[in-house]
C-alpha cells in the first residue's frame, strides 16, 4: 500500500476526474484500477462494497467514491481532499465552456451542431430508461410506479424532490406493514 | 438573493438524487428550468451534450454551468458569474461530505439493513420514472422544432432521436453518437442554407 497523503488524495482523484469523459459510471475501473490495484488502498471485496454504498447514498456516485475512499484512508480532511480532486476537472473545463460558449452559440454553424445534438441527447436519456428497468427489477406489480412518477413529473409538473421523498417514505411504511423492516 | 438561492437549491439536488446521474438530471430539471427557469429547456439539454462529451460527472457539470449562467444573466459580471459556479457546485457535493462525516461508523452498516431495503424497493422503480421523465420533457418545440413551422427540422430531428436511441441499444459509444449527431446537424443544416 503506498501513502496517502492528503495531496497524493487530490491528485489521484483529480487525474480520475480528467479522464472519466461521460459520466459518473464511466469513473468506476479508472478509480478500480488506481484505488485498488495501483495504489493498494482499498481491498477488492471493500471496494464493491463501498461502490454499493456510494450508490444508495445520495448525490454524485463519483464523488461519493471519492469521500468514501478519502474519509477511510484520512479521515474528514481525507475526505474533502479526494472530493475537491475528483471534481477540479470537471469545474475548470466547464467554467471555460460557460466563459467562450456565450459568445460562440448565436454562429449558424454552433446553432446547427446543437440542432443535431440535443435530438440525440434525449435518446441517450431515453435508453438507459429499460436498463436501468431492469436493474430495478421492475415487475408487473410495481410497473405502475414508475408510470405515475413520470406522468406526476411531465403532466402535472411535480417536483421530481417530492416523488423521491415520497417513494422513499412509502417503501419503508410498505415494508412495516409487510413486517420485512 | 440569488447566491444563496443557488446555494440551497443544490444543496437540496445533493440531498435529494438518488440513482445516479440520469436520476440526478430528472430532479436538476425541475428544479432548475421548471422551478426557477435559470436555464431554457434547450439550454438545459446543450448542457447534457457537453457533459457526456467533457470530464466528469453531469450533477458538477450541470451545477458549474447553471451557476455560471444564472448569476451571469442577473448581473453579467464575471468573477460574481464564476463565484456562482463554484458555490452551487460546492453546494452539490456537501450533502454527501456531511452525510459522510456524521454517520461513516454506521454507513457500511446502513447500506445492508432491512430499512434501506425497503425504502429502495419503491425508490428505484421511481427513478426510472425520473429518467424517463427527463427524456419526455426534453422533447420539446424548442429541441425539435415545430412540424407546422420547421417541418424538415422537426422530422429530422425525430429521425436522429431513432438513430441514436437504436444505436444506444446496440451499445454504440454515447460520445461517438454525440459527435456524429452533432458532425450530421452542422454539414445538413449548413448545405441546406
Amino acid at each position: 500500500m503506498t501513502d496517502a497523503s492528503l495531496f497524493k488524495l487530490f491528485a489521484t482523484f483529480s487525474k480520475i476526474g480528467l479522464f472519466t469523459i461521460g459520466g459518473g459510471y464511466a469513473m468506476i475501473p479508472l478509480i478500480e484500477r488506481d484505488v485498488v490495484e495501483r495504489n493498494g488502498w482499498v481491498a477488492k471485496e471493500d471496494f464493491l462494497d463501498l461502490l454499493a454504498v456510494a450508490q444508495s447514498a445520495p448525490g454524485v456516485f463519483a464523488v461519493n467514491i471519492a469521500i468514501f475512499i478519502g474519509y477511510k484512508l484520512r479521515g474528514a480532511r481525507g475526505a474533502v481532499a479526494a472530493s475537491l480532486g475528483s471534481v477540479l476537472p470537471s469545474v475548470v473545463c466547464i467554467l471555460l465552456i460557460a466563459l467562450f460558449f456565450h459568445s460562440f452559440r448565436h454562429y449558424k454553424v454552433v446553432e446547427h451542431i446543437f440542432w443535431g445534438l440535443r435530438p440525440a441527447v434525449v435518446a441517450l436519456i431515453a435508453a438507459p430508461v429499460f436498463s436501468v428497468a431492469r436493474s430495478a427489477k421492475i415487475t408487473r406489480t410495481t410497473v405502475w410506479i414508475p408510470i405515475l412518477a413520470a406522468l406526476l413529473i411531465v403532466a402535472f409538473g411535480v417536483s421530481p424532490i417530492y416523488i423521491i421523498v415520497c417513494a422513499g417514505v412509502a417503501g419503508y411504511f410498505y415494508g412495516k406493514i409487510k413486517g420485512r423492516v | 438573493m440569488l447566491l444563496l438561492k443557488l446555494f440551497v437549491t443544490f444543496f437540496k439536488i445533493g440531498l435529494f438524487s438518488f440513482g445516479g446521474g440520469y436520476g440526478m438530471l430528472s430532479v436538476i430539471q425541475g428544479e432548475v428550468v421548471t422551478r426557477y427557469s435559470w436555464l431554457t429547456m434547450s439550454e438545459f439539454t446543450d448542457i447534457v451534450a457537453i457533459s457526456q462529451m467533457t470530464p466528469g460527472p453531469i450533477g458538477i457539470n450541470s451545477a458549474t454551468y447553471v451557476g455560471y449562467t444564472a448569476m451571469n444573466n442577473a448581473y453579467g459580471s464575471l468573477p460574481l458569474a464564476v463565484l456562482g459556479s463554484l458555490t452551487a457546485s460546492l453546494a452539490v457535493m456537501l450533502p454527501s461530505l456531511v452525510l459522510m462525516l456524521i454517520i461513516s461508523r454506521y454507513l457500511m452498516k446502513y447500506s445492508k439493513s432491512a430499512g434501506v431495503n425497503a425504502v429502495f424497493r419503491t425508490l428505484r422503480p421511481a427513478v426510472v420514472g425520473l429518467i424517463a421523465s427527463a427524456a419526455l420533457l426534453l422533447m420539446s418545440a424548442e429541441n425539435y422544432g415545430t412540424f407546422a413551422d420547421e417541418p424538415l427540422r422537426f422530422c429530422v430531428s425525430v429521425l436522429i432521436t431513432i438513430v441514436a436511441f437504436i444505436a444506444m441499444r446496440r451499445k454504440v459509444s454515447p460520445i461517438l453518437i454525440l459527435v456524429a449527431s452533432g458532425v450530421f446537424g452542422a454539414l445538413f443544416y449548413g448545405f441546406l442554407q
